[in-house]
């Protein structure tokens, strides 16, 4: 797993590049909750285009992050999920909470 | 014996070997032609089920877990097994969103995704004893003569 972080404004864009499982969660989880806190982030977008594979480890984090930023009043994205990405998210019920996008742009502008 | 191909693996209970245990498996059924639909089905239902095993099954010790896999006809049939703590009420552990250990950011769709992915699951786990876990998958034979 290859964690990238940008930020835009008061968001902080996650691409996720490789597997996503609970041992690579371990891994990613303290430099992702470390850059909400101490960039001033409000809103996040997790960019998924080159997520190679993931199980129920990436609702965890997804949800876990979205009840972080929510306290703060901010808002999750999810761009460019594969469908079998969507189908675990559906499962869980993700898209009830948290919309999805085509482009980072698209989500950028809606937050 | 009642199959047509077998393997078994061992491994030590380590988050790490979660991407060995699933790439493992895959290979292995490569042979029955899977989409790559029923292939990342099959992956989820393994890692789901290893996770399981690493985190309840031992705690913090890393211990042996076993996989074995069969093909019968066009089925796949994945057992995965340890010898760790067991589970308390399989019924409750089954339930979409159910995690025995919040603090660790679960979410408690293990059992659920491994339901959705796979055509049939059974646990079976004694306290104190171990925890093992059939899954099977048939693996649609392509129409086009492949």
């Amino acid at each position: 797993m290859r964690l990238k972080l940008e930020v835009e404004n008061n968001t902080l864009i996650i691409h996720l590049d490789g597997e996503l499982d609970h041992h690579s969660t371990e891994e990613v989880r303290e430099d992702i909750d470390n850059a909400i806190d101490s960039r001033n982030i409000k809103n996040i977008i997790f960019e998924l285009s080159n997520m190679k594979f993931m199980d129920s480890s990436g609702v965890g984090v997804v949800i876990g992050r979205y009840k972080k930023v929510d306290k703060l009043g901010g808002v999750v994205g999810i761009v460019n999920s594969n469908p079998h990405v969507d189908k675990i998210f559906e499962m869980a019920g993700i898209y009830k909470i948290i919309n999805k996008y085509d482009t980072k742009e698209e989500a950028l502008g809606n937050m | 014996m009642n199959f047509e191909n077998y393997m078994k693996i061992e491994f030590l209970s380590k988050s790490q070997n979660e991407s060995f245990a699933r790439v493992a498996v895959a290979s292995f059924v490569s042979q029955l032609d899977p989409t790559i639909e029923e292939m990342a089905d099959i992956k989820t239902a393994v890692s789901e089920a290893v996770t399981n095993a690493i985190i309840h099954g031992y705690d913090k010790s890393n211990e042996k877990v076993v996989i074995e896999c069969k093909i019968i006809g066009n089925t796949i049939m994945i057992i995965i097994e340890d010898f760790g703590n067991g589970i308390d009420d399989i019924e409750l552990a089954r339930q979409p969103l159910y995690t025995s250990k919040p603090e660790l950011e679960r979410s408690g769709m293990g059992f659920t995704v491994m339901e959705t992915f796979m055509d049939e699951v059974f646990v079976e786990s004694h306290k104190g004893i171990g925890t093992k876990i059939q899954m099977t998958k048939r693996i649609k034979v392509a129409e086009n003569g492949e």
